[in-house]
């Protein structure tokens, strides 16, 4: 039987954080979490995830953004999806729609927060080839 | 010493090179302008070739005649205008043509000056065409500044009140979809976490209201002898409960009275606003000391905690809006992120000030001065 695939889990809002971990837990995915951008730095030495998802604003605006490029140097394989309340109402968009984007946002998939979890689970399920 | 691009278009050899005479050595400046201007000129015999110039580089002021070979003087002006180039146009024209100088003025020119004209009266024409093009653009400057601000606040504060709804949302939809079973004890910390998250909505509402009273200026402020100590005593009164719960002590104060003029209801706030953050920030079974005292005719407020303290990198961004210092030991306190910035938005309308001692893992001490 094949392992169970490990998703890496970093949000400062400790109730974001419980519930993301719940629904990828009822996914059928081992989870491993931290509540900081350091904490997470942290858990990356040590640990090597199949999926991560990200807070974007943590102890810094652009968390986020750092931690991908971050696991993305060292594993460039592992996806990474950027989940964020930051809304598009403010006029503060970004994307993964160009170019530009995609060479200074090392994500592979940026979601509202507050998204569907059966949305969550395509989303992983497509970037884990599933 | 700044330079501005003056565009003289006109079609007599002698006027252009007049111009470029009188004000080859002539500089502008106002006291409320950081720098002096002086101005370098560059020649157009035509209309056609203003465009040209126009389109190819900055230009800040235009010199314009009407009576020119092939297109006229007001055209260019039409074109500048349709382009919104920022240049300010000033027309130069004969006495003969006064109707179309004032045409020319509703058509978007600044200005025009007759000719023939003095040295002096091209020198004070430029004074005033200068002084509205500075104001102008400081003013544009100030405009996008100000709405930078107030887009970088709106999209913090969206964040602040977005991440505690889906929070609720998310715990709301587990339990509706029953994900943990039929009992509801089995949801006990989510309904928990729940009320906790619109307990912090609500600060956050309450606080963007004293921020918005503050800041729009409208709050009608009612100045009269205000009793110190008693404001301080109803603070704590407030915060009592909260301490408790931590088992935090908050040192009695001397009862006697001080009075200073002042809005009762800020210097509430003010004190709500310390109180809490020294009670929320300290250890378990910690104290909070409080010094009431006037002297000099100034009131001063100093708040000390026996808690986590800080780092002189998270002091130096503490009063900013939005700023919540994140950390280990910081991450299950909750806030608005807006009390100190209310505070010291306040304490600066009384020309006071308010200062802040720290040291990480012994506590912070803060003070406030208000002359009376």
């Amino acid at each position: 039987m094949e392992a169970r695939k490990k998703i890496m889990i970093v949000d400062d809002d400790i109730d974001s954080l419980t519930q993301m971990k719940m629904q990828v837990e009822r996914f059928g995915f081992d989870t491993i979490t931290a509540e900081s951008q350091k904490e997470g730095e942290k858990l990356l030495e040590t640990e090597k995830p199949n999926l991560a998802i990200f807070d974007l604003m943590m102890e810094n605006q652009d968390s986020g953004f750092i931690l991908s490029f971050k696991i993305k140097k060292k594993y460039p394989d592992v996806p990474v999806i950027i989940a964020t309340a930051v809304t598009a109402e403010t006029g503060m968009i970004f994307g993964l729609d160009t170019e530009e984007e995609r060479n200074w946002i090392k994500a592979d998939q940026y979601l509202e927060k507050g998204i569907r979890p059966d949305q969550l689970q395509r989303e992983i399920n497509k970037l884990l080839k599933i | 010493m700044a330079t501005l691009k003056v565009l003289v278009v006109d079609d007599e050899p002698g006027i252009r090179s007049g111009i470029n005479r009188i004000l080859q050595n002539f500089t502008v400046g106002y006291p409320f302008m950081d720098e002096d201007f002086d101005f370098s000129i560059i020649e157009a015999e035509t209309g056609e070739k203003a465009i040209e110039t126009i389109d190819n580089q900055q230009i800040d002021i235009v010199l314009l005649d009407n009576k020119l070979p092939g297109i006229h003087g007001i055209e260019v002006l039409e074109y500048i205008n349709k382009k919104n180039y920022d240049a300010e146009v000033m027309m130069i024209t004969s006495y003969a043509s006064l109707d179309l100088a004032v045409k020319a003025t509703n058509n978007g020119a600044f200005n025009f000056v007759p000719k023939p004209f003095t040295p002096q009266e091209l020198k004070s024409a430029m004074e005033n065409i200068t002084k509205h093009l500075f104001l102008k653009r400081i003013s544009r400057k100030m405009n996008e500044e100000g709405q930078q601000l107030r887009f970088q606040f709106l999209s913090v504060l969206s964040h602040e009140l977005k991440s505690p709804v889906n929070a609720i949302e998310g715990y709301l939809q587990i339990m509706k979809d029953k994900q943990v079973g039929d009992n509801i004890g089995d949801y006990k910390m989510m309904i928990e976490r729940s009320l906790e998250r619109l307990k912090g909505m609500r600060t956050l509402i309450s606080d963007l209201l004293d921020l918005t009273k503050i800041e729009s200026g409208v709050k009608t402020r009612d100045f009269r002898p205000v009793d110190i100590t008693e404001v301080f005593r109803i603070a704590r009164d407030t915060i009592e409960p909260l301490a408790n719960q931590r088992n935090v002590k908050i040192q009695p104060v001397q009862e006697e009275e001080i009075y200073i003029n002042a809005d009762r209801g800020e210097i509430e706030i003010i004190f709500n606003n310390l109180l809490s953050n020294a009670v929320k920030y300290n250890r378990d079974g910690g104290e909070v000391i409080v010094g009431l005292k006037k002297q000099n005719g100034k009131l001063e407020i100093t708040v000390a905690d026996t808690g986590i303290g800080m780092t002189e990198e998270e002091v130096s961004k503490l009063f900013g809006e939005f700023v919540r210092i994140k950390n280990m030991k910081t991450k299950n306190i909750t806030g608005s992120g807006l009390g100190l910035s209310i505070v010291k938005k306040l304490v600066e309308l009384y020309d006071g000030e308010i200062r802040v001692e720290s040291q990480p893992d012994v506590g912070s001490k803060f003070t406030v001065t208000i002359p009376d």
